[in-house]
């Protein structure tokens, strides 16, 4: 008696061993991931035969890390940071269904962006350095304009807060309509390409600086994630378990907007990311968040690196954007999720 | 119950504390909600908060938990000015049992119940045996242990109050705070949970509790404080406050109170239109005796 009790009280919380062994495993699953995504691609290489040698220039060794590796890393930092967004405002509006497109803070990072693409050539400053730029300060102003409209009277208005992420999401996309009929052709087409989104890249030092910053923005957002279980239960109910509701609200938007804008800078508008991936690994290992927020960072990872994967391999002569794989994926596996779960109460 | 012996803090719930307010006036914008509220529930106490709808009830346990600061006036807990605490320390001195609470991921009963340990940890850490411990025993205590592994979006009614409150004693709590506890409960899960809140109470927890209903109230409570429009129109034991004057005035409709042969406590009975004009002096009989 005692002992099956016991193994329902281990079963229904967080244990360390738990989080060790999910954490682990999805790490495993990572390298499992990255190894087949790069020895995947329109080209066939022979993965044995570059990693044997990997400096002499041949041409297996120079597909596997100079395209192929950095691109796979830069999806698991992207995911990465989608996901975890798309988690802690999942929390933060206790609702499963926000998300930094939905909310927003997506668009406000696009029209950034596009801003300084259409500026570019106007400006002193080259558009690899201004497009970051414009994107975090897009993304933030968007958050902020949002967060301000949803919070009456020092309370976030759940319903109040979407609305005002939807109507934020369709004037930044008529914003960006807008410059995209002022612009010329030639701009026009580099938006566009832009705006599908690509994670196209050669550049570790880039690779580098997305994991650094990604990694910090996550170490942040988990020392708050026993607070965000406790903002479950609603604003006062947190407040009166002594957690600071407006530090932990205000930390949370801003950090997990700078972390879409990082990732809408350097690969563009990625959809549906931050939707399933939370979603899908609080239905496999449940709500708390302190396996939450990690867990779904390495799931976003390596959903992104395989739909990217898949997004390069489908045709040997053209790329699908990897947001239209992401889409077309995750649609309807988010609709069979929705489905199954229906009974649960989980929407 | 899983008890790893030799863990220091096995005691029931720590003593209870006061609550004092003294001429609290507070409200939302402009407009005051409570006006210059004064009371003190002692240690161990069963206090009872009723009125009408939009008297200010909820607002006050607002006041008490530290939710919002009074405009004017004081609010403490065992002594301490409440403004004075900071939050974590009031989490780890007062809990709350709101009248409701919507879920919007399924915990697990345990997660949930785990969660009252808020206060008393601080960044990211696992639940300690202690936590787990406290918090099987707060399940035990209310009667929850067989839910243990339950997503809370699955319970009933009654299932998830008892869980809350089994959250709120996991804070190891001196004073309670319950905001109609019991206004989706049926009759039978609303005088189990009074039954169980007077157990707490009779083992030292103060229990301060806005009701609802009006007969709940006169047959737990020690102290009831009648608010009217943000004030107090009267306060003291049952029988003081409940009479068919100080009732009919302040919710402004006519009531038959009576004197419960079983449990010698007060019973009030709201009357319809067809009635009202019934209310004799023999109706009016019992609680007049009480007012002498």
């Amino acid at each position: 008696m005692n002992h099956r009790i016991d193994d329902r009280v281990v079963a229904a919380h967080l244990t360390s061993r738990r989080f060790g062994l999910v954490i682990g495993f999805l790490a495993v699953l990572l390298i499992v991931v990255v190894v087949a995504c790069v020895a995947v691609g329109p080209v066939r290489i022979d993965v044995i035969r570059a990693l044997s040698a990997p400096n002499d220039g041949g041409i297996d060794a120079t597909i596997l890390f100079r395209t192929r590796l950095p691109r796979v890393l830069l999806a698991i930092a992207v995911g990465a940071g989608l996901a975890m967004s798309g988690t802690v405002l999942q929390a933060l509006l206790r609702n499963p269904l926000a998300e930094p497109h939905i909310l927003g803070v997506s668009g406000g990072a696009a029209f950034g962006g596009v801003m300084t693409l259409f500026l570019a050539g106007r400006v002193a400053l080259p558009a690899y350095l201004l497009t970051p730029i414009g994107s975090f300060a897009g993304a933030l102003i968007a958050m902020l304009v949002v967060y301000r409209l949803g919070i009456v009277h020092g309370r976030l208005q759940p319903y109040t807060f979407l609305l005002a992420g939807v109507v934020c999401n369709a004037f930044t996309g008529a914003l960006i309509m807008t410059v995209n009929a002022m612009a010329n052709l030639f701009q026009t087409h580099g938006i566009l390409f832009w705006l599908m989104g690509s994670l196209t890249t050669t550049s570790y030092p880039l690779v580098a600086a997305s994991f650094v910053y990604i990694g910090f923005g996550g170490a942040l957002l988990l020392r708050d994630t026993r607070a965000l279980n406790a903002l479950s239960l609603g604003e006062d109910s947190a407040m009166q378990l002594g957690v600071d509701v407006a530090a932990v609200r205000r930390l949370g938007f801003v950090v997990s907007s700078l972390l879409v804008g990082a990732a809408v800078a350097v690969s563009g508008m990625i959809g549906f990311v931050g939707l399933i991936v939370p979603h899908v690994t609080r239905l496999l290992f449940g709500p708390d968040h302190r396996l939450l927020l990690p867990a779904s960072a390495l799931a976003g990872g390596i959903f992104l690196a395989l739909a990217d994967t898949l997004a390069r391999s489908i045709s040997s002569t053209s790329e699908v954007p990897v947001g239209v794989v992401t889409a077309i994926c995750g649609g309807p596996f988010f609709v069979y999720l929705l489905r199954r779960q229906s009974g649960r109460g989980l929407v | 119950m899983a008890g790893d012996g030799g863990a220091p803090r096995n005691a029931p719930a720590a003593a209870g504390e006061t609550v004092d307010l003294e001429s609290v006036t507070f409200g939302y914008r402009d407009d005051s909600v409570v006006r210059d509220v004064t009371f003190a529930a002692p240690a161990g106490g069963f206090v009872g908060i009723i009125g009408p709808n939009g008297s200010g009830k909820s607002t006050l346990l607002k006041l008490i938990g530290g939710v919002v600061a009074p405009w004017r006036g004081r609010v403490r807990v065992g002594g301490d000015d409440v403004r004075r605490l900071s939050r974590v320390e009031l989490g780890c001195r007062v809990a709350v049992v709101p009248q409701e609470t919507d879920m919007p991921f399924p915990y697990s009963v345990l997660e949930m119940v785990l969660l009252g340990r808020t206060p008393h940890r601080r960044g990211f850490v696992f639940d300690q045996a202690t936590d787990l411990r406290i918090a099987l025993a707060a399940l035990e205590r209310t009667g929850t242990g067989y839910l243990v592994d339950r997503p809370v979006t699955e319970l009933s009614g009654g299932e998830r109050q008892r869980v809350v409150l089994a959250r709120a004693l996991a804070q190891e709590p001196r004073v309670l705070l319950l905001d109609e506890p019991s206004a989706f409960l049926d009759i039978r899960h609303e005088v189990e949970m009074y039954d169980l809140l007077r157990t707490l109470q009779r083992d030292g927890l103060t229990v301060i509790s806005v009701l609802h209903d009006l007969n709940l109230a006169a047959l737990y409570c020690e102290h009831i404080i009648l608010l009217a429009d943000g004030a107090v129109h009267c306060q003291g034991e049952p029988s003081e406050v409940m009479t068919y004057s100080n009732l009919s005035e302040v919710y402004e409709t006519e009531v038959y109170v009576a004197m419960n042969d079983i449990t010698n406590t007060l019973n009030i009975l709201p009357l319809d239109a067809r009635n009202r004009h019934r209310l004799s002096k023999d109706a009016r009989k019992p609680e007049s005796g009480n007012e002498t």
